[in-house]
């Protein structure tokens, strides 16, 4: 080392730059190019069988959820086919893996229509990918069947939303706690398009119901630093936290909420982003007694969900749970079936318009097709993590919510767009 | 009155955190000037480590015990290696460790994805270190964060003993002072290179066990924090120990006085920011080793 000398400048350049370049790598959000005028790469179903797409990461960061949806999605093809298949043709499943990342979601979904000439297609989960292959489904006039939770305000004529929208979700979820006497919430978010959306809601909300929001924080995606938010959150004199965090950010968030002394009887948490799996890979000792909200869980009651939680646990292994997007994911291959056997044709505009009306008894209850905005009918529920790591009901709306993705019957959210 | 203590103790934490994961390249890069940015993958090594003990240990507390000497040792191996396959053909140009070494941390990230599965795991912290310290008033420690505080501390002062008082770390000085007169002492430079690597990488690893503590491990774990690690080194002054203490404390409670006061993101900001602007005023750092040898 002697004789060497390095200039501090080109040190840090060099760092900065191979900071950037991973940024750069991280974010690219391309949505497909628009130069292609492909419509028309008509789905093939002229064979025995159709086939359909799915679309889902199956590595990359968001592979531990959308695996199992990948896993449901399956599920429902391999039953449907044992059952006779949709208009006497067995359906071929044509799995495309998106990577956790969007413009490859982008690519693939072009590949599904016009290579593999697929009659609908089934899969994404972050808002993110589904806003890169929008306009791609849009251009070819493609189905896509969605099956995630999401911060509504969009309506595609191509894209079927069968997760809840905010007014079935974080509308009751606030519901909920206003009727616990929990008025004073604290936000914290991930900082990206969803959470800033339901917050943006959640302030509207409490503006016009006589709740305060004392605190609203957001963290990096990926970010594992929390003592700060977690120190304010306490601090703040708030009854409920209300979490949008995304991911990861989850496990270093409970773990500094539980060393913080915050428990779910002191200062309880309601998350929108955590299901049954992710409860079992942060830990239930972190998350025993807090809230969550959604349509379905595991435990929800009824023959059909008995049957759909045996039929995956004897296709993935006992100890595999089932959530809310799967259960989507699974029924979002029915709703399409029903919709094509009311039409008697996979033609994406005779499906369409056979859509309105579709009906289903769910593993979740009841679900319908709304025709008018491609959204469905959905019963709200809230429930509470067990320390067996199951999610138990604790409300639900009593009957399925109508769908409102632009929260046109809330007075309150006339501002918001 | 809480929310300061509160607060402090965060920033102190954050510090700590900080001073951990820099520990090491004070040693690999500001005593042998080898940019190495694989060392953040030795943290996640470490860290990996403490996940595969977790599930062949059946007690939290047993296998985190076991994990930090056995993270050690598994981190330092693979910097002694790396040392050995690349870095000491290159010790004559620094900035082309920074490619070498950028190559092969994208590969063990792969390596990684490829033997845990690319989904992060986790691992559950002792139920010792789940609780805190509280002192009343809403004052409370965090077990964990003082777990953390306590191995920093506990490195530095193994480190600073091992370098002032053993003959290693007189061979260690030596070569990093003027390589060529401690060569011509009878001093077999390229073993004290291989050994000094080692415990740099090694601290890397017991970094990685203390991570587990406050958050998930996966595979790009560790460039979440190289270039932090990397910023508390040169700041501090390259290849000062001193530095580099006080350096990551300061560092920490800025972050947390920035965060409180404005969003996580923004405090971020204002640190390199803050950061920039002191290196214009002193471009060597808080401290500069003064020999003959090192223009």
């Amino acid at each position: 080392m002697s004789g060497f000398s390095i200039s501090r400048r080109g040190l840090l350049a060099g760092i900065s730059a191979v900071g950037a370049s991973a940024a750069l790598s991280a974010c690219g959000a391309k949505t497909g190019d628009s130069t292609s005028t492909g419509s028309g790469a008509k789905a093939d179903t002229s064979g025995d069988t159709v086939k359909v797409g799915l679309l889902n990461s199956l590595s990359g960061t968001m592979a531990i959820s959308e695996v199992t949806v990948h896993n449901a999605l399956l599920l429902a093809v391999k039953e449907i086919n044992a059952a006779g298949g949709v208009l006497g043709k067995k359906l071929e499943a044509v799995s495309q893996d998106g990577a956790s990342d969007w413009p490859t979601f982008a690519e693939k979904a072009e590949t599904l229509i016009k290579d593999d000439k697929v009659v609908a297609t089934f899969g994404c989960w972050t808002s993110a990918s589904r806003k890169a292959v929008k306009p791609v489904f849009e251009r070819y006039k493609s189905l896509l069947f969605y099956p995630v939770q999401y911060e509504g305000l969009e309506q595609s004529p191509y894209i079927f939303y069968i997760g809840a929208t905010t007014n079935q979700q974080i509308v009751p979820a606030l519901d909920y706690l206003k009727k616990q006497g929990l008025t004073k919430l604290y936000l914290v978010g991930s900082d990206y398009v969803f959470p800033r959306t339901a917050n943006k809601i959640i302030k509207a909300y409490a503006k016009a119901n006589g709740m305060e929001v004392v605190g609203e924080d957001y963290a990096p995606l990926g970010s594992t630093e929390f003592g700060t938010i977690v120190n304010k959150v306490k601090g703040a004199g708030a009854d409920a936290v209300f979490n949008t965090l995304n991911g990861d950010s989850n496990v270093a968030f409970f773990k500094e909420y539980k060393s913080a002394g915050l428990t779910a009887k002191s200062l309880p948490v309601l998350s929108v982003s955590i299901a049954e799996e992710e409860v079992k890979s942060i830990g239930t000792q972190y998350l025993d007694g807090q809230l969550t909200a959604w349509n379905y869980y595991e435990t929800t009651p009824g023959a059909a969900n008995t049957k759909f939680v045996a039929a995956y646990q004897a296709a993935y292994g006992k100890d595999k749970p089932t959530s809310d997007p799967m259960e989507a994911a699974y029924i979002s291959v029915y709703l399409w079936k029903e919709m094509v056997e009311k039409a008697g044709s996979f033609d994406v505009a005779k499906v369409k318009a056979a859509s309105d009306g579709i009906a289903l008894d769910a593993p979740e209850g009841k679900v319908t097709v709304d025709g008018a905005t491609q959204h469905v009918y959905k019963t709200a529920r809230i429930g509470k993590v067990g320390s067996d790591g199951l999610i138990t009901e604790v409300w639900n709306s009593g009957k399925p919510i109508k769908p409102d993705p632009y929260l046109k019957g809330y007075t309150w959210a006339s501002g918001l767009s | 009155m809480t929310v300061i203590l509160n607060q402090s103790f965060t920033g102190i934490s954050i510090g700590a955190v900080l001073l951990l994961i820099a520990l090491g390249l004070t040693l690999t890069f500001g005593q042998m000037g080898v940019i190495n940015m694989a060392h953040g993958e030795f943290i996640m090594a470490g860290a990996y480590t403490t996940y595969v003990l977790q599930k062949s240990i059946s007690s939290a507390g047993v296998s985190l015990l076991v994990a930090l000497p056995v993270a050690f040792l598994v981190a330092g191996a693979m910097g002694a290696l790396l040392e050995w396959l690349l870095i000491r053909r290159l010790y004559t140009r620094p900035l082309d460790t920074l490619l070498v070494t950028w190559g092969v941390s994208l590969m063990l990230q792969q390596l990684a994805r490829d033997v845990f599965g690319a989904p992060n795991v986790q691992t559950a912290a002792p139920d010792i270190l789940t609780g805190n310290i509280s002192l009343g008033g809403g004052i409370t420690f965090a077990n964990n964060r003082l777990f953390i505080l306590g191995l920093a501390l506990l490195s530095v002062l193994a480190l600073t003993l091992i370098l002032k008082l053993t003959p290693l770390g007189r061979r260690i000085r030596a070569v990093v002072q003027n390589r060529d007169l401690a060569e011509v002492s009878g001093i077999a430079t390229g073993q004290v290179d291989r050994i000094t690597f080692f415990i740099g990488s090694g601290l890397a690893g017991v970094a990685g066990v203390a991570l587990t503590l406050v958050g998930p491990i996966g595979p790009t774990m560790g460039t979440n924090y190289i270039v932090d690690a990397f910023l508390v080194v040169v700041v501090g002054g390259i290849g000062q120990l001193k530095g580099s203490v006080i350096t990551a404390f300061a560092l920490g409670v800025l972050q947390a006085v920035l965060e409180y006061s404005t969003t996580v993101s923004v405090a971020k900001v204002i640190v390199l920011i803050a950061i920039v602007a002191f290196l214009q005023w002193r471009p060597q750092g808080l401290y500069t080793l003064r020999t003959r040898s090192l223009a």
